[in-house]
């Protein structure tokens, strides 16, 4: 077990290394040169080669590598080429406004995914539980953006309930709270729902199939408890390991939401970035967003093996 | 988002024949049915556009719906309609491409793992694993920063996210195949490794990968049109239906049908590949279970 998590903690540390190689490279496959990029066509040789200077740029591209490699260590993320303000500063004004909205996308998809999974295990192919599967089916099969306008047409500009646009979120208050993160959430929660959904029912489903389900049974437990104290802990491990995915994949539906409703978070902050090839911000922003996918993916494959005997005592 | 079975596949009774397997279920022919549709307008849509794209419709913008423009027209005034079909194109066809590419090469690198196994296979494992690692929209997003965006670039990327997802399931179904007698029969005659590849491996793997096929397209078409809505894909004055969603924003506070129905059009074309997919899968699993017993 131990040779298997630690095979997987060395595939998450080479993942990450491989990150930052292919991040570092944007700088390097970027046609024409950065200093070109940050004065623009209208400039003389001299002003270019002075700024190559001051940039470094002259250096071989393994020996920047490694200078921003120590500063990324360092919590140096660097420079931002357009706004010519330290990267960190800009950063850490965003981040607190993406986690605010993930971990509220979190906390309201998490128990309501696994609770209704769970009800639809306990009444199996009833019209509850085939309308919830054509339903999630259908949420699905729509871009994140575009279940994110609809949302807003029925809630802001329809029934006039919230706003559609938010530019400077005010945690401070409940109200200001709801009115920031009601929206994005809700698109988020859209997103991430249907698989978790569908693997709480399976697992479910899957347990209740086993003897000692049908010995409980017997016994005249209730459906209730058999579900709940019964056959879910058998069923956690691929629960929660779909649970930990899908909050991965919240790193890339954020950057989309984010977009959506004019959100001001690192998502958001990335794709303007990218736009105005702003490269230091793109370095930092996905050098962040990657490492906690990766963290995320490592910490679903680990509870898998942590919570599977045959995984546990494999070779 | 991959996993797109939505009902329950429909298990046909043990003593029915080989008809049972084709019949088609409700979903499936709605599947087919939007699925049909959508092919008919990347390929026929430029033709059957009543206005060219970028003309001016006189209704002015964001006007309702009307007889010289059917579902009403967009933030320059143009006809909606006609941009809709005229953007069918860009929609399925990038996508199309970018997983028939990523195909190609995820089946060429799974295949030849799996017939010659040892160090290759470990290597292109761990490296298979090393890609999955990275979230698709931010690996984009990186290659867009630094090349730019273009439609060679735009496909190149899609097929480069789908390549490494394609390599693991080819290399799995690979590996059953490669073990049978007919690829020992093969080998021992000493074909050479294409020939191995394309006439013993591929033709078994047809089906089990088709499946796949299916859910790497409607994923890509998710891909494509959210990298145009971020602005990044197709740029304007062309306009995919994710880019015109983007373009026709502020229609929405008017209560425009201009950035909705591009968006309800993808929305579409996906539920037409994923119940396909769901149709043709319990198909292909009725038939199997057939031919094992």
């Amino acid at each position: 077990m131990l040779a298997l998590i630690i095979r997987r903690l060395v595939l998450g540390l080479v993942s990450l290394w491989a990150i930052s190689v292919l991040v570092f490279s944007a700088t390097e496959i970027l046609p024409g040169d950065v200093a070109t990029a940050i004065l623009g066509n209208q400039t003389t040789e001299e002003a270019r080669a002075a700024l190559i200077a001051e940039l470094g740029l002259d250096r071989p591209a393994h020996e920047r590598y490694l200078a921003w490699l120590d500063g990324l260590f360092r919590g140096d993320l660097g420079t931002s080429l357009a706004t010519e303000t330290p990267v960190a500063r800009i950063v850490s004004l965003r981040i607190t406004n993406t986690l605010v909205l993930a971990v509220a996308t979190a906390i309201l998809a998490v128990p309501l995914s696994l609770g209704l999974g769970l009800l639809a295990a306990a009444y199996p192919n009833s019209l509850f539980d085939k309308s919830l599967t054509v339903g999630s089916l259908l949420v699905i099969s729509l871009p994140e953006f575009v279940v994110g306008l609809l949302l807003a047409l029925l809630l802001a500009v329809r029934l006039k309930l919230l706003p559609a646009v938010v530019t400077s979120p005010d945690f401070t208050s409940l109200t200001g709270l709801l009115r920031a993160l009601a929206l994005p959430a809700l698109t988020l929660l859209a997103s991430v729902q249907a698989h978790m959904i569908r693997m709480t029912r399976a697992a479910v489903l899957d347990t209740m199939r086993r003897p000692y389900i049908e010995m409980a049974l017997l016994k005249g437990a209730s459906k209730g408890r058999i579900i709940l104290r019964h056959a879910l802990p058998n069923a956690l491990a691929p629960i929660v390991n779909v649970v930990a995915l899908n909050l991965g994949y919240l790193v890339s539906g954020v950057v989309i939401v984010e977009v959506v409703f004019t959100y001001p978070g690192l998502g958001r902050l990335m794709v303007d970035a990218v736009s105005a090839r702003d490269i230091p911000i793109v370095q930092a922003t996905a050098m962040i967003f990657c490492a906690v996918y990766v963290f995320l993916t490592l910490a679903a494959d680990v509870v898998t093996v942590l919570t599977n005997p045959r995984l546990r005592h494999a070779k | 988002m991959s996993d797109a079975t939505g009902n329950a596949p429909a298990v046909p009774s043990l003593a029915s024949t080989k008809r049972v397997r084709r019949k088609l279920t409700l979903f499936g022919a709605i599947g087919i049915a939007l699925l049909g549709v959508n092919l008919a307008c990347a390929l026929f849509g430029s033709f059957l556009a009543p206005h060219p794209p970028g003309d001016i419709n006189p209704g002015g913008a964001f006007a309702p719906p009307s007889g010289t423009a059917l579902l009403g027209t967009d933030y320059l005034s143009r006809d909606l309609f006609s941009r809709l079909l005229d953007g069918a194109r860009f929609s399925i066809g990038v996508a199309g491409l970018a997983t028939c590419i990523g195909f190609l090469v995820g089946m060429s690198i799974g295949f030849t793992a799996a017939e010659i196994r040892g160090r290759l296979d470990m290597a292109v494992t761990w490296a298979v694993d090393v890609l999955l690692s990275f979230p698709p929209i931010l690996l984009a997003l990186l290659v867009i920063a630094g090349l730019g965006t273009s439609l060679p670039v735009l496909i190149g990327t899609i097929a480069f996210i789908q390549s490494p997802r394609v390599a693991r399931v080819a290399r799995a179904v690979a590996l059953g195949i490669a073990a049978l007698e007919f690829v020992e029969v093969a080998r021992a005659r000493g074909e050479s490794l294409a020939s191995i590849l394309i006439r013993e491996i591929f033709p078994s793997a047809v089906r089990p990968l088709a499946v796949e096929f299916g859910l790497r397209l409607s994923y890509a078409v998710l891909f494509m049109s959210s990298l145009s809505f971020l602005g990044l894909g197709i740029q304007p004055p062309d306009a995919d239906w994710g880019g015109m969603v983007r373009e026709n924003l502020p229609g929405l506070y008017y209560g425009a049908l201009a950035s909705i129905v591009p968006g309800v059009m993808i929305g579409l074309l996906v539920l037409g590949i994923n119940l396909t997919v769901d149709w043709l899968s319990a198909g292909a699993d009725a038939q199997m279970s057939e031919e094992l017993r």
